[in-house]
């Protein structure tokens, strides 16, 4: 008796089991085809010969790269894509300098306000920063010492903006790993006699470099998948972004701009999804890090 | 009288008296500049920005002749005195701080000691004073890029300041108390937009949030079944939706469900099915919303669930294998409660995130199809596309920012709720 029920069970259990995979085997296969039907279906409407949205099919008829063409010459691709660059480029300095240093004075010192300022800080990561659209719109045009519209429809006005909205959320998080960093580095850097600056600059700094690439990979990507923000702030077409340009697209002209969207569509998603490829292990280690301590 | 105190209130009287007092010449000569600059050219201003705030504006625009004649802007007025407000607590700090100053470094002097020369005081500073140093930009750009729009946000909340009789520089402004709170829930059309919309928001949170993560979690419990093969391929293919930029995916879907041309339609054409109105008929726009944003969202959890299962300690199963456990109560007893504990912050943030997605509304239906019976919304308007309309098409800011308000109100406490509970917030460490 003792001997038999486990030799069935286990039997009992193979059958089980290869029927359990076979099932997840064709479900995954199924998912796997949903997730590339669309991604599929654009890239051959980039790389098809035909125009419009009816005419695009699964199997290309040719490949042309016509379409590529129109848009570098015949749209305003080139300076949306120069546009989105800049933004983020410039967001990712600002906001990783300004996040950084702020999280770190709040996690490795203690001054009065302290309490009050993470206090807030987690109350204003509670509510999205687009609440005060008016009041954005309102205070760029008010600066009008850049010019005779202020800061409405410039790039400048949206980096400031991204940098602001970053700060409450990112510092708390980054405050987070940098209070996993043992204390005694800087105790020792001190006893050496380093200044605070040198401290800051020679110990932590380079202790924090995973979570720095994490900060600024997520300001790189940002202005690439904003929609709202460029939409309040940037007002005419050489000014857009692709986010912008993109959805001017495919609200215009449905049936004609179909395959222009498409070839500009894959351009902007190939360098962002492989650059999120790159750091995807650094992305999630860092989110899961941020929220362990959160 | 004691030397703290007489240097306290020299310094309250004028700002750096009670240095000057102190024999604190350099600190005390800077203070009383400042001071004095700001009594000289930014006392009347200041007093007209706050009459400004007050009144909004007495003059409206007219017309001499063939001139027009600008009135004032009501909402620069506001705008210039909040700034001023905001300045004016700088200021305030800073006499606050003075006035300290010069009361501990009297008391120095009556213990006998002598206080700090410029130079030690800088060094001190560039000591103790780092923290500020590193903090100071942050808060400038907080306080006017998120404190400034929100206070600015609170106080439309209490105006006329809408489309078409109420915009400046045309017309004034005027404060009108909880007028546009009042019409929100009692004026028809505008509380059953609010219900309506509030509701489909609530429900959209839910949905989509639970959706992606029980999808999520399916998956990542395939991938990780034992003897299931290709597990890298599957994870390559799976983080692909993550990894697109989400607008993208979601205007390329917009064009895959287009209703005459989209190849849904036609494959459904193709199949003798009927074509399903995907954005002219309510119900089929918000399953199409919850259905397409699973395919954006569950990789996320995905990913970070099966990270989560693999770094799950392996002699736990070990000993529930001695134990004679099957996989199922494995999974029930071992997986899913790690799984659930770990992600559990991330979850309550996700709902926050899906109550504020616009770009999924926005960029996919723009809230269609329209809905008569609302005011300004479609039916798959949620509050913050619905609030952007306001704002961006139609002009109608204070409700704009009533409706903000609101949200506000209910974001701050679940947040205060999630941080009560937090583990962050009870560790003694974090905020002390």
């Amino acid at each position: 008796m003792t001997t038999q029920t486990p030799k069935k069970l286990r039997a009992g259990k193979a059958r089980g089991s290869l029927l359990a995979k076979t099932f997840i085997y064709v479900i995954l296969s199924l998912t796997v085809i949903t997730i590339i039907y669309p991604i599929w279906w654009i890239v051959v409407g980039a790389l098809n010969p035909s125009n419009g949205l009816y005419a695009a099919s699964i199997i290309p008829k040719g490949l042309t790269l016509e379409h590529f063409i129109y848009l570098f010459t015949q749209t305003d691709y080139a300076i949306w894509f120069k546009n989105t660059l800049y933004i983020a480029v410039w967001n990712t300095i600002i906001s990783t300098v300004l996040v950084i240093t702020a999280a770190y004075a709040m996690s490795r010192f203690r001054f009065k306000g302290r309490k009050y300022g993470l206090l807030t800080l987690m109350i204003l990561q509670g509510f999205p920063s687009f609440m005060g659209m008016i009041a954005m719109f309102t205070l760029l045009q008010q600066l009008t010492w850049f010019g005779p519209h202020g800061l409405l429809n410039s790039l400048w006005g949206l980096i400031i903006i991204y940098a602001g909205g970053s700060i409450p959320f990112n510092v708390w998080m980054i405050k987070g790993y940098f209070d996993s960093l043992p204390k005694s580095l800087e105790e020792a850097a001190k006893i050496d006699g380093a200044s605070n600056t040198k401290i800051f600059f020679k110990v932590m700094l380079p202790l924090a470099k995973p979570m720095i690439a994490f900060v600024a990979v997520t300001h790189f990507i940002g202005p690439w998948m904003d929609y709202i923000f460029p939409s309040i702030v940037l007002t005419t077409s050489n000014k857009f972004t692709l986010a912008m340009g993109l959805y001017s697209m495919v609200t215009g002209e449905q049936n004609t701009q179909f395959s222009t969207f498409a070839a500009g569509a894959v351009l902007v998603a190939l360098p962002i999804s492989i650059l999120f490829l790159l750091f995807q292990k650094q992305m999630t280690e860092g989110l899961t890090a941020g929220a362990n301590k959160g | 009288m004691k030397q703290s105190t007489k240097a306290a209130w020299l310094s309250v009287i004028f700002m750096g008296l009670g240095q000057l007092y102190n024999r604190q010449f350099i600190k005390g000569i800077i203070l009383f500049i400042i001071e004095a600059y700001a009594l000289i050219f930014d006392l009347l201003p200041f007093c007209h920005s706050m009459k400004g705030l007050v009144t909004l504006g007495t003059h409206t625009q007219h017309q001499d002749g063939w001139t027009i004649v600008p009135g004032d802007d009501s909402i620069n007025l506001m705008l210039i005195g909040i700034i001023n407000i905001i300045i004016f607590g700088i200021f305030a700090w800073v006499y606050v701080l003075n006035a300290r100053d010069a009361y501990k470094n009297g008391q120095l002097r009556d213990q006998g000691k002598k206080p700090n020369n410029f130079k030690e005081t800088l060094k001190f500073l560039s000591g103790n004073g780092f923290p500020y140093v590193l903090l100071t930009p942050s808060l400038v750009i907080t306080l006017f890029i998120t404190m400034l729009p929100l206070l600015f946000g609170i106080m439309l909340a209490f105006t006329n300041y809408s489309s078409p009789n109420h915009l400046p520089p045309k017309n004034l402004v005027q404060w009108t108390g909880f007028q546009a709170f009042t019409q929100l829930f009692s004026m028809k059309g505008w509380s059953s937009t609010f219900v309506g919309v509030f509701t489909w928001t609530i429900v959209w949170t839910i949905l989509s949030t639970l959706t992606c993560y029980f999808v999520g979690l399916l998956f990542a419990v395939f991938i990780n079944t034992q003897g299931i093969r290709f597990k890298s391929f599957w994870r390559g293919i799976f983080i692909l939706p993550w990894a697109i930029p989400q607008f993208v995916s979601i205007l390329i879907m917009h064009d895959m469900f287009n209703e005459d041309l989209g190849p849904i339609n036609q494959y459904l054409h193709m199949l003798h099915l009927p074509m399903v109105p995907w954005f002219s008929n309510p119900l089929a726009a918000k399953a199409l919303l919850v259905v397409v944003n699973i395919w954006f969202g569950f990789p996320y959890w995905t990913m970070l669930m099966s990270g989560i299962m693999t770094s799950v300690n392996q002699e736990m199963y070990e000993a529930a294998d001695v134990d004679g456990a099957s996989p199922f109560y494995k999974f029930r007893k071992i997986t899913l409660p790690v799984v659930l504990f770990s992600t559990a912050p991330l979850l309550i943030m996700s709902f926050a995130a899906n109550f504020n997605n616009f770009n999924v509304i926005y960029l996919l239906t723009q809230g269609a199809p329209a809905n008569s019976d609302y005011m300004y919304a479609g039916s798959t308007d949620i509050l913050i596309s619905w609030i952007y309309n306001m704002t961006l098409n139609v002009g109608q800011y204070n409700m704009a920012s009533v409706v903000s308000l609101l949200i506000f109100i209910v974001i701050s406490i679940v947040t205060a709720w999630n941080l009560l509970r937090s583990r962050a917030f009870r560790e003694e460490d974090m905020m002390s």
